[in-house]
């Protein structure tokens, strides 16, 4: 069996638009967690977000796409387009059915679906648009990435929350073992509208801080929930062969990954994320001793944290392993979390860094994990674990491995 | 009610539906199929909903099949407009 390698990646994310302008943001500790913007959020109790800042849609999207996508599709097509083009992969350079498509989507796209309801109910049915048909719909950015790029080969769309964005990748992965040479994965989500914003408070997991600084701090005594955000990236996977024949670059190889569902949420001993974690390492044929960095999923929730933390320590022992979560420079991205992660976990294997997680000072004591906080950690680094949690029971993980020495190596712009 | 000329037209469907980057509408395109402009049904649905609202002639989803050009879709609305 070959492997499933990593040529390309499109970022957009709060802290960046472009790969390498999130990596450098990233990497220096940035954060982008601040006041909504896209809307009044004055009546609400959740005021913060991580927006994607000074996005124009005209410069990444085509005229004929824009009165039919909803925001956060144009964000995934601005970041499919990047990830296609760092691979230099096009339709061409495939057999007619020969790049698939795996996206992640928590919301489909809300705000669309907000204007046209108010369309629908201040001005009658006439007034909402034809493209409602599909522009809210989860399974949108799988279909306007395909149409767009020319992407004939099997599609799929995965909803699981923040552990969809693995899964995808996941999915991408059994895609190219049953024979296709490339597709294209990840996830971007964005709800920062007033409809979006009430569907994620139902959850009670948002941050009611209104201190950026303060918002979002996991594995911290004060962690309180998390901040919303938008964004994600999108990955070019291809088959290793097909991949090292048309001379593509590669950043690294998705070495292993599995998925769990939690049994009952009443139990928290039935937390499927050690088992997740376990299970993906053994798929890449390692031990836990193998791994470099973990890239937390980071809840923000007491309790989750607490027991994501026992996880990593099961695994790896108590502080025996560098952990990670960036995302809390951008906020949590929902299904776009997981595509950013693994970028991010790639671009560490690339550059020998670990990005730090920003505004955490120090953790918890009771939870034994050497996070690393405060700047980049210069680290050996061949192999990352990448964890996420969905609401509902999701759990996913993702082993990256860097590209085996000799052979092509993604170079820096 | 007034007539739906070509210009109009253009207009509505730059806002209904954009514009193909490959495509000139300001060129000569009244016998242009909609299909070589880069108008498919969905386009063509929403620019039809358009002209309800705002010349008050209303298409149903078969005329709206059976329009392959600009000037088909002018003649049915004028000539409907005018009936």
């Amino acid at each position: 069996m070959t492997g499933a390698v990593v040529t390309g990646i499109g970022v957009v994310a709060p802290t960046g638009i472009g790969t390498e302008e999130y990596w450098r943001a990233t990497t220096a500790g940035a954060s982008a967690i601040g006041p909504i913007t896209r809307f009044d959020p004055a009546p609400y109790p959740v005021r913060l977000a991580g927006e994607v800042p000074g996005f124009v849609p005209e410069e990444h999207v085509p005229s004929r796409l824009l009165p039919q996508t909803d925001h956060g599709t144009r964000l995934s097509l601005a970041a499919a387009a990047e990830a296609l083009s760092r691979s230099g992969l096009t339709a061409a350079e495939a057999p007619d059915f020969g790049i698939g498509i795996a996206t992640a989507s928590t919301m489909g796209g809300f705000e669309f679906g907000q204007r046209e309801l108010e369309h629908l109910w201040q001005l009658g049915g006439q007034h909402v648009s034809a493209y409602q048909s599909f522009a809210w719909f989860y399974a949108v950015n799988t279909g306007q990435i395909s149409i767009r790029h020319g992407l004939r080969g099997p599609g799929a769309t995965v909803v699981a929350d923040q552990a969809g964005g693995l899964d995808a990748l996941g999915v991408a992965r059994r895609q190219i073992r049953k024979g296709t040479p490339a597709v294209v994965t990840g996830g971007v989500d964005s709800a920062l509208c007033p409809l979006g914003l009430a569907g994620q408070l139902s959850t009670g997991d948002l941050s009611g801080a209104h201190d950026p600084e303060r918002a979002y701090l996991p594995f911290t005594r004060e962690a309180r929930g998390h901040v919303p955000a938008e964004g994600g990236a999108i990955l070019v996977v291809e088959d290793a062969e097909f991949a090292r024949d048309r001379g593509a670059p590669v950043l690294g190889e998705i070495a292993g990954y599995a998925a769990t569902f939690d049994p009952d949420p009443r139990d928290p001993a039935a937390d499927g994320l050690p088992r997740a974690a376990r299970q993906a390492i053994a798929d890449a044929g390692l031990e836990p001793g193998d791994v470099d960095v973990v890239f937390a999923d980071a809840a923000g929730r007491a309790g989750a944290d607490r027991r994501e933390a026992a996880a990593i320590t099961a695994l790896f022992g108590a502080g025996g392993i560098p952990v990670t979560a960036p995302k809390t420079g951008t906020g949590r991205l929902y299904a776009g979390a997981g595509g950013l992660d693994t970028a991010a976990a790639l671009l560490s294997l690339r550059d020998q860094s670990i990005p730090p997680t920003v505004h955490v000072d120090a953790t918890d004591p009771a939870q034994e994990i050497d996070l690393v906080v405060g700047r980049a950690r210069p680290a050996a680094l061949s192999t990352a674990l990448v964890l996420a949690r969905g609401r509902g029971g999701f759990n996913a993980a993702l082993v990256v491995r860097a590209p085996l020495p000799g052979k092509p190596v993604h170079t820096k712009e | 009610m007034s007539t739906l000329t070509i210009t109009a037209l253009k207009d509505i469907l730059r806002s209904a539906a954009g514009e193909d980057d490959g495509v000139d509408l300001d060129a000569e395109i009244l016998d242009t199929p909609f299909t070589e402009l880069g108008y498919d049904s969905l386009a063509l649905l929403e620019t039809a909903a358009r002209i309800a609202r705002e010349y008050g002639v209303t298409l149903s989803d078969d005329d709206v099949d059976q329009i392959d050009t600009p000037r088909e879709l002018l003649d049915r609305v004028n000539a409907a407009a005018r009936a």
